[in-house]
């Protein structure tokens, strides 16, 4: 619980909107934002015109990789929201640039606001009226029933049995470290460097292998956005008509945001998946007709899937060609339609023009693909594993970056040792893990570690 | 009522809580009076002849920055030193000794004795005057009446002590002392709630009677230490202790006699520690141990009475010698006194403010083992701040409150105030969040310039203090000013230290940071002013783990505005708006001193400490 670090949160409502908003305040928020932003001047923002808006990218540092496309708007303390420096990042919508940058600002020292924390900050910096003190008080006691509720249902069994695997492992190193510490002359035996050193390596694999199933999980929750791509005619209405048709259509019944014509919405194998029609891009925006090309390319570059239409009855055509190099290399599934007709075009003709996840032959005008999409999907989320296996899934962006500081501070435990460290610092970074674990399970009681002293060890005077 | 006198400051017990609460209210200039059941008991160690150890040594270094007693008499008395944890890191480096009980007893009586503004009495205490939730004075049991402004609590083991031996049980304090009978009953009427704990103490035995070939004799460091940052550095050992293992059948000898012990049979209802359990609780509980380790160590230079460390138990009297004669060393041992088991009254520690006031007696204030705690140490350090809280509460001042983040003595406090105790509470370096920062050798550094503001650090701590300081200060602009260049030279010369030769012009700061390098050894090398060890020292850790020490200060940082936020003292939590219930009674009965207390207390959530906040800003508004 602190009261005047950088904190961040989502500002626009989940979903699909035009612009997503991010919004960071506090001492740091400045400098914190600085260091993920990229821009033609040089300036810091810090330096910046105050109220103004900045256009840049969002790049992680440690990867050198564009997150996203952003306006930065500048609002210094105290004439802001929080009467704190606020930087409002606006980006792409949807979810998943939101809650990269998110992600990233949580993993350069930005905590995650709490509910009713921006408007708690603007009262609690003078911004805000007596009397409306009152409502933010009901707003943090409905938000923290909300967000509780929430916490649990988002708190897979899994992830917290995993959570408490590796926090009983912790534990009990940090109770043989400890008790050798506070009882010295007792008749119990060190614990060397090594000793620790070949502990602390499996719950460091272990803590990758939950990581490495963060995006799978962020598909999972998120939903897998698929891109239809391909020429006028080659069938991708009819596709379209033919997975809706199979797949119940979910109805968006998220306030404040408006149904796109281009994209639907349905579930496949219980994992919802955004659908997106770049002929629809095309056509809807009638203005500009380049606008509406790179709209799609960004599109096609963000999708989790690429399903490329190709009519297999006709010789491939110079715009056909085109479409399969600008596809090539990603999560692209070529579908050779009109299965039902004679086919000219050959898997091979199709290699030639780039590398795909996989060629199939559909008809889509006898309702075929359905299938094919359920595969790849199921192919895509679980990695071809059995769809009921209990391996922990990672997926909400707090979690993640709880398992990633705890992570941190193991490998710092390591290089401690490395270091030829004394093992009260070793003890430290352990113990910050354990606690930073907790967090997940909200279980963070300091005296459980005394009594794991006592339980595990025979002291007496 | 004979009215005797009128003091400001009454300390009821003369043990390790009530020699610093006395001394320090004296030495703050108040009209002091030390009430003790025998005057031949200041200060007495019932258990063991021995001070410090992991946490308890901070402890004291930290009471003696501020200007208490502990520090400058154990050292005085010692026979032995060991440090403890040296190759664990410097913040668990833990000094401790071996006293000279009997020394140890009559230095501090002298000392109180010779004290300005203080009286020391042999006065058995039988009730607590308290008019309009004010404290007004005491009664003793020869019908006389002391008036007070102020009154501490250290009763210690003494309220309704009972010895337990086998099925043999009497009334009794430690060493066949009397006990405080009828003042429980006193302090109940006043509504005081009291909890009863037990503890125990092994036997004394015959040095004459032992075998020394069979053990293994713990000799004191070389080095010489001390305590008191007032002290110089002499050696002090006098003499060894003795390392010996219980076997199987000093086992079996246990385990056939199990149902004799009180604790068993049901005779104990005071709930006993876990960390220091009788040798009967250690075979039963740890049953797969072949052996238990214990050390014999002298009681004092005049005396032949040994401790037997290790062998607490509440066994009948055959028992006791039966499982001694088992172990090796112990052949033939004659008991001097019996090892027994001990319960008392004490208070349930969650009454009190951080000031170790109780919540709802003005200028009642309660330390050491009456608040449900363990050990000299953890006493000694209560006394201390419940005597400067009672000056400062007369001199109308606010409260002397110290952190978590500031000292062992915090952590101590705020353990017992907000999470109370269900076992004697012993200190322990695991139980601070902020280990790095609180050291014995930085205990000066942080805290005798809050002494200094108190008036209990004199003039002659506080210039050996800031001269320290300033060496400190000047050792580390000495480093960074120093530049150390890629020269032939210099190579050659960081090659015979044993460390990596330089790519670029550095300064000899950078160099100590190196771990196998010291400011001693980069002073030597490049002809640097030499200090003296502790200042050394205090630089040498400073610049070696400079990066775990800012990472502390960081957290720390983070949740410093939390502490302080103070709370009002009136609130009633359960007209709070926004606040689960649970949280709402926990408030009402632990009334946390800032929001940082309220937001460890278990029940009270992040939500819940939203609410606080926004509900103290409202209410810092409208005043």
């Amino acid at each position: 619980m602190y009261i005047d670090d950088t904190i961040a949160a989502i500002a626009t409502p989940p979903g699909i909107g035009g612009v997503g908003i991010i919004r960071v305040s506090g001492k740091d928020s400045f400098p914190i934002v600085n260091s993920l932003f990229k821009s033609a001047g040089t300036v810091p923002l810090m330096d910046r015109q105050n109220r103004t808006i900045q256009y840049g990218t969002i790049v992680d540092p440690a990867t050198n990789k564009t997150i996203d496309e952003v306006l930065v708007l500048l609002m210094k303390g105290p004439h802001s929201y929080t009467a704190e420096d606020v930087v409002e990042i606006q980006c792409h919508g949807g979810i998943v640039p939101v809650r990269q940058i998110l992600k990233l600002l949580v993993n350069h020292d930005v905590r995650m606001a709490e509910a009713g924390e921006f408007t708690k900050r603007a009262f609690m910096n003078g911004r805000i009226d007596l009397t409306q003190a009152e409502a933010i008080i009901d707003i943090i006691e409905a938000k923290t029933e909300d967000s509780l509720s929430l916490a649990v249902s988002q708190l897979d069994g899994t992830v917290s049995s995993f959570v408490k695997d590796v926090r009983e492992q912790l534990i009990a190193m940090i109770a043989h470290l400890e008790v050798t510490i506070d009882y010295p002359e007792e008749d119990i035996e060190d614990v060397t460097s090594q000793e620790v050193r070949e502990q602390l390596e499996p719950i460091l694999k272990a803590m990758d292998e939950l990581l490495s199933t963060a995006n799978t999980g962020r598909l999972i929750r998120d939903g897998i956005t698929t891109v239809i791509v391909g020429r006028p005619n080659a069938g991708k209405s009819s596709l379209m008509n033919a997975l809706l048709r199979e797949n119940r259509a979910i109805v968006t019944d998220i306030p404040g945001t408006t149904r796109d014509s281009i994209e639907e919405y349905m579930t496949v194998e219980g994992i919802s998946l955004r659908l997106i029609d770049t002929a629809g891009i095309r056509d809807t925006q009638d203005t500009v007709e380049a606008l509406g090309v790179e709209r799609a390319r960004d599109y096609i570059n963000k999708a989790d899937i690429v399903l490329c239409v190709i009519d297999g009855s006709t010789p491939l055509t110079p715009e056909e060609i085109e479409i399969l190099t600008s596809v090539s290399g990603l999560n692209t599934i070529v579908l050779l339609n009109k299965s039902d007709v004679a086919q000219v075009v050959t898997d091979e003709n199709i290699k030639e023009h780039g590398t795909f996840t996989a060629i199939e032959r559909i008809s889509a005008k006898e309702g075929e693909g359905s299938a094919v999409l359920s595969k790849w999907v199921q192919e895509l989320v679980y990695g071809g594993r059995v769809k009921q296996d209990n391996s922990a899934m990672i997926s909400n962006v707090r979690h993640i970056s709880l398992v990633e500081q705890a992570k941190a501070q193991v490998e710092e435990a390591l290089s401690s040792i490395d270091m030829g460290m004394p093992v009260d610092f070793v003890a430290t970074d352990l113990r910050s893990a354990w606690e930073l674990l907790g967090d997940i399970t909200g279980d963070t009681i300091r005296e459980s570690m005394i009594d794991e002293l006592f339980s595990r060890f025979c002291l007496g005077k | 009522m004979y009215t005797v006198d009128n003091y400001d400051v009454i300390v009821i017990g003369g043990g390790h809580a009530g020699c610093e609460a006395a001394l320090a209210a004296a030495r703050m200039g108040h009209r002091t009076l030390m009430a003790t059941i025998s005057l031949d008991n200041i200060a007495l160690m019932p258990c063991n002849p021995a001070v410090g150890g992991p946490g308890k040594s901070h402890l004291v270094y930290e009471l003696d920055a501020l200007g208490g007693q502990m520090g400058i008499n154990a050292d005085a008395t010692a026979i032995q030193m060991r440090m403890l944890n040296m190759g664990k890191g410097p913040a668990v480096h833990s000094l401790r000794c071996q006293s000279d009980k009997i020394k140890y007893q009559h230095l501090m009586k002298q000392t109180i004795e010779n004290t300005e503004n203080l009286n020391v009495k042999q006065i058995m205490v039988t009730e607590l005057k308290v008019e309009d939730g004010k404290v007004t004075g005491i009664v003793t049991e020869l019908g006389e009446f002391y008036g007070a402004k102020a009154v501490v609590l250290c009763t210690g083991t003494y309220l309704k002590g009972k010895i337990l031996i086998g099925d043999i049980d009497y009334v009794g304090g430690p060493n066949g002392q009397r006990v405080a009978e009828h003042f429980s009953q006193s302090l109940l009427d006043n509504g005081i709630e009291l909890m009863r704990f037990k503890t125990g103490t092994p036997a004394r035995v015959d040095k004459r009677t032992l075998n020394f070939e069979n053990m293994v004799e713990q000799a004191g460091d070389a080095h010489h230490h001390s305590f008191s940052y007032m002290d110089e550095w002499i050696n002090r050992n006098e003499d060894v202790c003795w390392l010996t293992y219980t076997n199987e059948k000093t086992h079996e000898i246990i385990h056939s006699n199990i149902h004799r012990a009180p604790m068993y049979s049901g005779k104990i209802e005071g709930v006993g520690p876990r960390y220091c359990p009788s040798i009967e609780d250690k075979v039963v509980r740890f049953a797969d141990k072949e052996r238990h380790q214990l050390f014999v160590e002298p009681e004092g230079t005049g005396t032949n009475e040994m401790y037997v460390q290790g062998m607490s138990t509440s066994l009948p009297m055959d028992v006791q010698y039966a499982f001694l004669r088992t172990i090796p060393g112990l052949e033939n041992v004659e008991i001097m006194r019996p090892a027994y088991a001990i319960e008392y009254d004490c208070l349930n520690p969650t009454q009190l403010t951080p000031a170790l006031k109780v919540k709802h007696i003005e200028g009642l204030y309660s330390a050491g083992q009456a608040n449900g705690t363990s050990g000299y140490e953890e006493a000694a350090a209560q006394g201390l701040m419940a005597g400067i809280n009672a000056a400062l509460w007369i001199e109308g001042k606010e409260p002397f409150i110290l952190a978590r983040s500031e000292a062992y003595i915090g952590v101590l406090i705020d353990d017992l105030v907000t999470k109370g105790t269900n076992e004697p509470y012993r200190m322990m370096t695991s139980r601070s969040e902020y280990r790095l920062l609180l050291r014995q050798d930085n205990a000066d550094m942080r805290l005798t310039e809050k002494g200094r503001e108190i008036g209990l650090v004199k003039d002659d701590r506080w210039a050996k203090f800031t001269a320290k300081k300033a060496n400190i200060e000047e050792a580390m602009e000495l480093l960074r000013n120093t530049p150390v260049n890629p020269s032939k030279e210099t190579q050659a010369l960081l090659e015979s230290l044993g460390t990596a030769p330089i790519r670029t012009g550095i300064h000899a700061y950078d160099l100590v940071k190196r771990n196998e390098l010291s400011y001693a050894v980069v002073a030597e090398a490049f002809g640097l002013k030499r200090y003296t060890p502790d200042v050394e020292e205090a630089v040498d850790i400073s610049i070696t783990y400079e990066g775990y020490i800012k990472k502390q200060m960081d957290q720390v940082d983070k949740v410093r505005k939390l502490e302080e936020k103070i709370l009002p003292k009136e609130w009633d939590y359960t007209e709070i708006k926004g606040i689960s219930l649970e949280a709402q009674q926990k408030l009402n009965k632990i009334r946390p001193h800032s929001i940082g207390q309220a937001s460890r207390i278990s029940g009270v959530s992040p939500a819940d400490v939203s609410v606080l906040l926004i509900q103290l800003e409202q209410y810092n508004r409208s005043k």
